[in-house]
C-alpha cells in the first residue's frame, strides 16, 4: 500500500499522469499552473521521457497534436489565458479525434484577470473551447487527492472515445498541500492506436490524420458519428458526489474547491435544521444530470455555487427542466466565497421554500 | 522495354487539386524521389499546410497529418519527440510559415528540431485567391495591395533563409527554385540532403523553393516563370545560407 504524502495539488496531477503512462509534456509558463510544469520538467529527463518548454500555448497544444497524432499520451497544461490560445488546437485534436490531456487551473478572467482561483472557464471547457461542433471530457477534481485519482481515468477515456479530455481544476486545488496517496504504477496501459501517424514500415496502407472534408455530406457524417460517440459518453461515463442528499429539499450544486465551501455551509445549515444536501459533479462533460434527475422530485430547490458569474447553472437548468427553482450563489474574479455567506444564501432560500 | 521515367512510389496515383502549370507538383515529386532514394517511406511522417498543398496527404504515400495554418512545425516537433526514429517533414506555403506561423518556424529552428522543411515561396497567398504574403514583393499587386505593396504602409517582404541561418539550431538554409531543367535538378539535390541531413540526426533543415502561381499572378505559365526570374530572384537570392556540416573548402 502506497504511503501518504504531502504535496501541491499541481504536483500530485503531475506525478499521476506520469503513472498513467504519459511521457510527453508540452506547455509554456503561466500562473496559477506553474508546479505541473515544474515537476515534469524535473521528472520527465529521469525517465527518458520528453518535456519541452514550448514558445507560446498555441505551439504547445500543436506539439501535443502532433505527439497524440504519433500514438503517444501526451499532455499540456496551463492556466486561462492560456487555454483560450489552446482553442484551435483543441479544435483540432477533436476534428482529428485525437486522445490528449488538457489541464485548466483556472484563474480569474476576462483578459489578463487576476491569478486567484476561479470557474469561470466552464463555459469554454464544456460549450466552446474551440470552434466547431465538438465537446471534450471535461474532470473536476475537488481535492488534491483527485487532482491525481482523476488523471488515469481521463487519459483512459480520452483514448477509449477517442477525444480530448481536460482536468479543470483551479489555483486553490493547484496550490494547496494535502496528504495524497499517489497512484501506483501504469494501471491504464493505452490501447493499440491503429490509426496512428508513426510510419507505415511498409506493412500497412498510409494512415492520414486530418480535419479537412470539402464535401459538406462527408462533414457531416463524421460530426454526427461523433456526437453518437458523445451520446454514449452521456450514458455512461458521469461522475457526480451525493452528499446529504437522502433526505434533502435544498440542493446546493457545486463542483471544485468551491464544493469543499458548500460541503461546509451543508453542514452548518443541518445543524440548523435545514434539510440541505450537496451534489457535487466531478465529471462536467458529461454533465451528470442523471443526479439532478435522481433527485428533482424530492427537492424543492437547486442552488448553483460557482466561483463565477453564474455557468454551470446553465447545465443544471437543463437537467431540471423547468421542474423545480434553480438559485444561484457565486462570486467571481478570484473571490473564494465563504461558507457563511453560502450558509447565508441557504437560509434565505429556506426562509422562501417554507 | 526498360522505364526511363515514371511516377516516384511515395506519390500516390490521384488527380492533384494544383492549378495548371502550377510548381507544386513539381515540388511534390521532389520530395518523393528524395523519400524513394533514401527507401525511408515507412519511417516518414508528412505535414501538410494550411494553403494550396493543404490535401497533400492524400498526394504522398506516407504517414500524413494535416495541421493548423502556421502550426506545421509544432506539429512536427511533437511527432519527432515521441517518434525520434521517424524522418518528419512539413511542406509550408509562405503565409503559413512565414506570416501565422512565424513563431512555430523560428522556434523549431532555433531548438534545432530535427526535422525537415520544405518551403514553398510564391509571393502570394494562392488557396484564398491572391492576397498579400509576407514574401510579395514591394510594389507587386495582390488582392489586398490593389496599388501595388507599399513597404511604407504593409513592410518589407521576408527573408526566411536569411533570417533562420543566423540560429545557432539550423544545420542548412537553402533557397532553390524549379524554373528549368538545371534549377530543379539543384532543387532535388537540396532537398535531398535535407532529409539525409535529418537521418543523420544534424537538426533542423529548410529548403525554400521559389515556386510560381499562374492563377493569382494572373500569367500565363512562361511569363510566371520569367516573372520569378526577373523579380523573386534578385530579391530572393538563391544559394546556401547555412550549412553547418559544409566540407571545408566545399561550399
Ligand atoms: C487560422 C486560419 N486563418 C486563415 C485561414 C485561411 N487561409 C487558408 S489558406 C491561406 C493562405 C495560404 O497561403 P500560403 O501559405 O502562402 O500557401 P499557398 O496557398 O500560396 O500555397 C489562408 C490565409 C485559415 N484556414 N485558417
Ligand atoms: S492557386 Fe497558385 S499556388 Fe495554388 S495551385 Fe493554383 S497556381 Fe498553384
Amino acid at each position: 500500500m502506497a504511503e501518504k504524502i504531502i504535496m501541491k495539488g499541481n504536483e500530485a496531477l503531475a506525478e499521476a499522469a506520469i503513472s498513467a503512462g504519459c511521457r510527453h509534456f508540452f506547455g509554456y509558463p503561466i500562473t496559477p499552473q506553474t508546479e505541473v510544469a515544474a515537476h515534469m520538467a524535473k521528472r520527465l529527463p529521469q525517465i527518458g521521457g520528453t518535456f519541452l518548454q514550448a514558445e507560446s500555448e498555441i505551439a504547445a497544444i500543436n506539439m501535443v497534436l502532433g505527439a497524440a497524432a504519433a500514438g503517444v499520451r501526451a499532455m499540456t497544461s496551463s492556466s486561462s489565458p492560456g487555454v483560450s490560445l489552446k482553442s484551435e488546437g483543441i479544435s483540432y485534436l477533436a476534428g482529428c479525434d485525437l486522445p490528449c490531456l488538457i489541464v485548466n487551473v483556472q484563474r480569474g478572467g476576462p483578459g489578463l484577470g487576476g491569478i486567484q482561483p476561479a470557474q469561470s472557464d466552464y463555459f469554454h471547457a464544456t460549450r466552446s473551447t474551440g470552434h466547431g461542433d465538438f465537446h471534450i471530457l471535461v474532470f473536476a477534481p475537488a481535492t488534491v487527492q483527485e487532482m491525481a485519482d482523476l488523471v488515469a481515468g481521463a487519459f483512459s477515456l480520452a483514448d477509449k472515445y477517442r477525444m480530448p479530455a481536460m482536468v479543470l481544476a483551479d489555483g486553490m486545488l493547484g496550490q494547496m498541500m494535502e496528504p495524497v496517496v499517489l497512484p501506483e504504477g501504469d494501471s491504464n496501459p493505452p490501447p493499440p492506436k491503429p490509426w496512428a501517424v508513426n510510419g507505415h514500415k511498409n506493412i500497412r496502407s498510409h494512415n492520414i490524420i486530418n480535419s479537412l472534408y470539402l464535401e459538406p455530406n462527408d462533414l457531416e457524417r463524421t460530426v454526427v458519428e461523433r456526437y453518437a460517440r458523445y451520446e454514449e459518453v452521456k450514458r455512461t461515463e458521469q461522475q457526480a458526489e451525493e452528499y446529504l442528499c437522502s433526505d434533502a429539499e435544498i440542493f446546493l450544486v457545486s463542483y471544485g474547491a468551491t464544493s469543499r465551501i458548500v460541503k461546509s455551509a451543508v453542514v452548518k445549515a443541518r445543524a440548523e435544521g435545514i434539510k440541505a444536501g450537496l451534489i457535487r459533479p466531478i465529471t462536467l462533460f458529461p454533465f451528470p444530470d442523471a443526479y439532478i434527475d435522481k433527485y428533482v422530485g424530492q427537492a424543492k430547490v437547486f442552488l448553483s455555487v460557482e466561483m463565477s458569474m453564474g455557468q454551470m447553472i446553465d447545465d443544471i437548468r437543463l437537467a431540471v427542466n423547468g421542474r423545480k427553482p434553480v438559485a444561484f450563489f457565486g462570486r467571481t474574479g478570484g473571490v473564494l466565497p465563504t461558507p457563511d455567506e453560502v450558509l447565508g444564501k441557504i437560509r434565505e432560500i429556506a426562509g422562501g421554500v417554507k | 522495354m526498360a522505364t526511363i521515367f515514371t511516377r516516384p512510389k511515395s506519390i500516390a496515383d490521384v488527380p492533384f487539386s494544383y492549378c495548371p502549370g502550377c510548381t507544386h507538383g513539381i515540388i511534390h515529386r521532389l520530395v518523393a524521389e528524395s523519400i524513394d532514394e533514401l527507401g525511408i517511406e515507412g519511417n516518414t511522417v508528412g505535414v501538410c499546410p494550411v494553403g494550396c498543398a493543404v490535401m497533400a496527404y492524400d498526394y504522398f504515400n506516407c504517414d500524413m497529418i494535416q495541421s493548423p495554418h502556421g502550426r506545421a512545425q509544432a506539429l512536427a516537433t511533437g511527432i519527432k519527440r515521441a517518434i525520434p526514429e521517424s524522418v518528419v517533414f512539413t511542406y509550408q506555403g509562405d503565409g503559413d510559415l512565414a506570416a501565422i506561423g512565424t513563431a512555430e518556424t523560428v522556434h523549431a529552428a532555433t531548438r534545432g528540431e530535427n526535422i525537415t522543411v520544405i518551403f514553398v515561396n510564391n509571393a502570394i497567398y494562392g488557396m484564398t485567391g491572391g492576397q498579400m504574403a509576407p514574401t510579395s514583393l514591394s510594389g507587386q499587386v495582390t488582392q489586398t495591395t490593389p496599388y501595388g505593396r507599399d513597404t511604407a504602409i504593409a513592410g518589407h517582404p521576408v527573408r526566411v533563409c536569411e533570417m533562420l541561418a543566423t540560429l545557432e539550431g539550423v544545420a542548412l538554409a537553402q533557397r532553390v527554385t524549379v524554373e528549368s531543367l538545371r534549377t530543379v535538378t539543384a532543387a532535388k539535390q537540396a532537398i535531398k540532403k535535407a532529409f539525409t541531413y535529418q537521418l543523420e540526426g544534424k537538426g533542423y533543415s529548410i529548403i525554400e523553393v521559389l515556386s510560381i502561381c499562374p492563377t493569382n499572378w494572373g500569367l500565363s505559365t512562361e511569363k510566371s516563370l520569367q516573372w520569378l526570374r526577373d523579380n523573386m530572384i534578385p530579391y530572393y537570392p538563391l544559394g546556401v545560407f547555412k550549412d553547418k556540416y559544409a566540407k571545408e573548402g566545399a561550399k
